[in-house]
Formats: structure tokens, C-alpha cells, sequence
């Protein structure tokens, strides 16, 4: 047992090592990829005065005003931040596709949990690195939030929805991954998932915006545990008794796909042939 | 100099052939990017969809004259330009910092043709172009449903077809210069990796209708990015040109903005060409 846990900190320690060596260029990164969210500020701006003809205050679209539209925009970042996985499911592939994956059969450490503790790590090292352009944008930004910090409770499962977001999307993308035990090249299926996950997750705008039939198809989907529930569930957008309901949807996703992911590795790996060195 | 112009068509159509057999060697792959290139710009006019469903017949901006339809043509105009450079420019640029990086640019200078040229043309990426189809098909039923309108339609004339063409050149080429400076900046740097963000977080800002600026600090955004770094002429003059959202036009346009254009646009076709005459003199071979 101590050997074991002793494997896994040795890993998750080197990963985080690993990936702090370039720690400039990624606070830089991080800066300008707020850019965006100014032109989202004046875009929201100019509806919501053209709704209120002229007024931003009265003016509201699908029970959002104005601070809460920026708000949100800057809340779902910090959701992507813990449930975006670059290069996680293409990796995977790609160990796959090359062959690299045969250390995993050789070696007596399980893929998935070794693909997780190096996320984790490299999360961590980014929350470390981040949160000061993170803490900077949002505090320039507080005006945005009209209702100050929410209460303790909401705060809980703010946190817990960004936790399980995380899970949720490392298990959902190492599932899609390792669908290259059968189709080698997942490019263009991975395509299709970041196409609906950008405009499903509501990482492009708040899903409440959504018009009839669409809303409940989103309803329907684990994308919107990606972005759009953390910041809902933080700006009090999710009511007490729906909030539990909610968070114990997602982690039935969650444990959808751990099941879907191991399925897929027991059966890719039996049918999975290795050659050469 | 005279004598050297039908000779640059020749090799830029060249180049474009050669392209164009390479990209159809492999048909799927072409057809998968084009398809996914539209996807993305389908999500773009989902979501200005959406917007539109909730402003309710109200414009973009209050007073602005932004309506569905009159945004149509902007967007449109957005996807034209931004293909155009895309196809054209895109590859080469993103080729260029990786010839420095690797030395291969010895071999660039070696030909009997302007460097500025060759790098700048070497390539066309065809498939971008799918978006230019795209951007026509929302151009045509913008400009359809304006024009046949019951109220205040939109009366247009052959002149300003014509001018928005020039216009639409006139961003490509604003857009080009300010692509080309930045690409001459990794002589200095070695290696530009986040060039491509730069770039896209940059011309983000030219994406949107002028007016959304026109508040508080907002007005700080709009002069810079109208006259220091002049990309919100790029779609701006031209989808305006055409779309006309306010008829009679209001005070946004008229000859100064236009005549601007006109202006910015070569000043930065000279600046950019000075960046990079300026930057290849400190070029440093990275080969043996």
C-alpha cells in the first residue's frame, strides 16, 4: 500500500515539476486569453441598453441583467479551467496509434490512473501559475458581481461542481480517446465533441438563452456541467432543492463514464496487437 | 519594376495551381476541413441568432440600426475578409516563423523574386474558401431581404457593390499588413509561438459593429483600434458601405470614415513593408 501511494507521489510530483518550468509564458497566456471577454463586455453592453432602449439597468434576457451576463462569462473561464483537457484525448490516440501504450501492459501501473495523476498535476500547476491573472481579472472585474460573494452552502457546491467538472470532463475525453483502440485516428470525432461542447457547454453564452426545444436537449447532455453549472450555481441561477439534484446528475455522469472508460480499456487492450520495440 | 508585374501574377497563379493539386490528392481530408471550417461559422451565426431572437426586432446596438438583417451583411463581410486572409495569407505566415526557426530562409533569398512575395504567397490553403461561399450565401440573403423589405428598403446601385469590394480589399489588406508585422517580429524573437493567438485575440476586436464601442472606456478601444491599430475599418467601412443600417446615414460614416480607410490602408501597407525590409536585415541564419 505505502509502495503504491508512494508510486503515485513520486509520479504526480514530476508531472508537476515538469510543468512548471515554462511558468512566464503561461501567466502571459492566461492574461490574453481574458482579452476576449472585453469584446463580449461591450457586445452584452450594447444589447442589453438597445433592450432596455437606452437603460443597461431595467434591461434582462432569460433572468440575466447586464453584471450577471459579464459575470457569468468570467465564472465559466474558471469552470473551463477545471474541466478543459487539452490534448488529453488525442494523446491518448496517439499512444495508442504509436504504440507507446504497451508500457502500460508491461509496467504494473494502470493507464487511466497514471493519465489522471499527471492532469491533476497539471492542473495544479496551473491553478499555482493562473490564479494571478485570475485574481487580477477578477478583481478589476467586481463590479460584475452584483450579489458579492454567495453564501457558504453555494460556495460548497460551487466548488464541489468545479471539482466534479473536472472529473467529469478527464473521464469523458479519456473515453473518447481510447475509441483509437478502433478507429486509430480520432481527430475528427474529437472535432465534433469540442464543436457542441463550445456551443452546448455554455461556454459560449449562459444556456438560458436558449430557445424551446434546444433547452431541453442541453438538459439532456453532461456539456453543461463543463461551464455553464458552476457559474449558474454561483450566481444563484439553480435553486436549494435543484442544486442537490443537479450535482447528483453530474455524478452520475461521472460514474458513466469511469464504467465507459474502463469498458473500453479492457476491451481495446484485448484487442489491441503491439510490434516492434 | 513595370515589367516585373505580370511576371509576379504568373508565379502567384502557379503557386495557387500547385496548391490546389495538392490539396486534391487528398479529397477527404479537403472536404473534412471545409466542412468543419463551416461548422464553426455556422455555431457564429447560431449564436448571433440567439442574440437576435432575444433583442426582438431591437438593434445590435441602441440607435445603431443593426438589425438581423442589416447584420447579416456584416457578418457576412466578417466571414468574406477573414477567409480571404485565411486562405491566402494564414499558411504562409505561420510557414515563415518556422522558416526562421530552422535556417530555410537562406533559400528564400536565394530566389530571383521578391522575398516579401514569396513568403507572403507560397501558398493558398483553398479549403478556407468554403467560408467565402458561406459568407456570399448570408451577403446574398442579407442584401435580398433589405432590398425587398416593405419597410425602408434598401436601394443599392452598381457604385456601391463596387465600393464594397474596394473596402472588402482594402481590410484584407489592412489585415495582411498588420499578419506580415507580426510574422517579422519572430526574426527577432526566434521563435513566435503564440503569434496565431496574438493574432486572434487581436482581430477579435474588429469582429463587432463599431457602435458597441461607442461607451465610457470603450471609446479608448475604438481610437486605438481605429487609428493606431485601424482592423475595426476592416469589416466596419465595407458591411456599412452596403448594409447602410441607418438610411439616411447617420453621423458614423460618410466621407471621413471612408476616405480613412483609404488612408489607413496604405499607410500600413508601407509600415509593414518597412517592418519587414527593417527585420530581415537582422536576420541571422540558423542553418550551418
Amino acid at each position: 500500500m505505502y509502495v503504491r501511494a508512494h508510486t503515485w507521489w513520486t509520479i504526480l510530483r514530476i508531472a508537476l515539476e515538469e510543468r512548471l518550468v515554462y511558468r512566464g509564458d503561461f501567466a502571459l497566456g492566461t492574461l490574453m486569453r481574458f482579452l476576449p471577454i472585453i469584446t463580449q463586455i461591450f457586445l452584452w453592453w450594447a444589447i442589453f441598453e438597445s433592450i432596455g432602449s437606452g437603460s443597461v439597468e431595467t434591461a434582462e434576457i432569460a433572468n440575466f441583467t447586464f453584471p450577471d451576463m459579464v459575470a457569468y462569462y468570467l465564472l465559466t473561464m474558471v469552470g473551463r479551467a477545471f474541466s478543459s483537457m487539452p490534448g488529453l484525448a488525442s494523446g491518448v490516440a496517439r499512444q495508442i496509434r504509436d504504440g507507446e501504450i504497451k508500457k502500460f501492459l508491461i509496467q504494473p501501473v494502470d493507464m487511466v490512473g497514471f493519465l489522471m495523476l499527471n492532469r491533476i498535476a497539471h492542473k495544479l500547476a496551473y491553478y499555482s501559475v493562473a490564479i494571478l491573472p485570475f485574481a487580477l481579472v477578477f478583481y478589476l472585474c467586481r463590479g460584475y458581481f452584483t450579489a458579492g460573494w454567495p453564501d457558504p452552502l453555494t460556495l460548497a457546491a460551487f466548488v464541489s461542481s468545479l471539482i466534479l467538472g473536472f472529473l467529469l470532463g478527464f473521464f469523458l475525453e479519456t473515453s473518447i480517446g481510447l475509441i483509437g483502440f478502433w478507429f486509430l485516428e480520432v481527430s475528427s470525432l474529437l472535432f465534433v465533441y469540442m464543436l457542441f461542447s463550445f456551443f452546448l457547454s455554455g461556454h459560449m453564452f449562459p444556456l438560458d438563452l436558449l430557445p424551446e426545444p434546444w433547452n431541453l436537449l442541453v438538459d439532456l447532455l453532461p456539456l453543461k456541467y463543463m461551464a455553464y453549472f458552476p457559474a449558474a450555481v454561483f450566481l444563484g441561477k439553480v435553486s436549494q432543492d435543484e442544486l442537490m439534484l443537479q450535482l447528483g446528475i453530474q455524478v452520475a455522469w461521472i460514474v458513466f463514464f469511469i464504467f465507459l472508460s474502463r469498458y473500453l480499456w479492457k476491451r481495446g487492450v484485448s484487442r489491441y496487437s503491439g510490434f516492434g520495440g | 519594376m513595370s515589367e516585373q508585374q505580370p511576371v509576379l501574377v504568373r508565379v502567384f497563379l502557379t503557386f495557387a495551381r500547385n496548391s490546389l493539386v495538392r490539396e486534391m490528392t487528398f479529397r477527404t481530408n479537403f472536404f473534412i476541413q471545409c466542412v468543419s471550417a463551416i461548422s464553426w461559422t455556422l455555431m457564429n451565426l447560431g449564436f448571433y441568432l440567439i442574440i437576435f431572437h432575444h433583442l426582438n426586432r431591437k438593434p445590435l446596438a441602441d440607435g445603431s440600426g443593426w438589425q438581423q438583417n442589416e447584420f447579416f451583411v456584416f457578418l457576412a463581410t466578417t466571414w468574406i475578409v477573414f477567409s480571404i486572409v485565411q486562405a491566402f495569407f494564414m499558411p504562409n505566415v505561420q510557414e515563415f516563423s518556422e522558416l526562421i526557426r530552422t535556417g530555410n530562409l537562406d533559400f528564400v533569398f536565394l530566389k530571383p523574386i521578391d522575398t516579401q512575395f514569396l513568403i507572403s504567397f507560397a501558398k493558398v490553403d483553398w479549403s478556407a474558401l468554403a467560408n467565402f461561399v458561406m459568407g456570399i450565401l448570408l451577403l446574398t440573403v442579407g442584401v435580398w431581404r433589405l432590398t425587398t423589405q416593405s419597410n425602408n428598403p434598401l436601394s443599392l446601385n452598381l457604385a456601391n457593390v463596387l465600393l464594397y469590394w474596394f473596402y472588402v480589399a482594402c481590410g484584407v489588406t489592412i489585415l495582411y499588413s498588420l499578419m506580415i508585422s507580426l510574422a517579422a517580429t519572430s526574426i527577432w524573437l526566434g521563435r513566435n509561438q503564440s503569434l496565431y493567438d496574438f493574432w486572434f485575440y487581436i482581430t477579435n476586436f474588429s469582429r463587432y459593429p463599431m457602435e458597441i464601442y461607442a461607451r465610457s472606456w470603450g471609446w479608448s478601444l475604438w481610437g486605438l483600434f481605429t487609428f493606431v491599430i485601424p482592423i475595426l475599418i476592416v469589416i466596419n467601412v465595407p458591411a456599412r458601405i452596403l448594409a447602410r443600417p441607418l438610411r439616411p446615414e447617420g453621423p458614423w460614416l460618410g466621407l471621413p470614415l471612408s476616405g480613412f480607410a483609404i488612408l489607413a490602408t496604405l499607410v500600413c501597407l508601407v509600415i509593414s513593408r518597412r517592418v519587414f525590409s527593417l527585420a530581415l536585415q537582422s536576420y541571422r541564419s540558423a542553418s550551418s
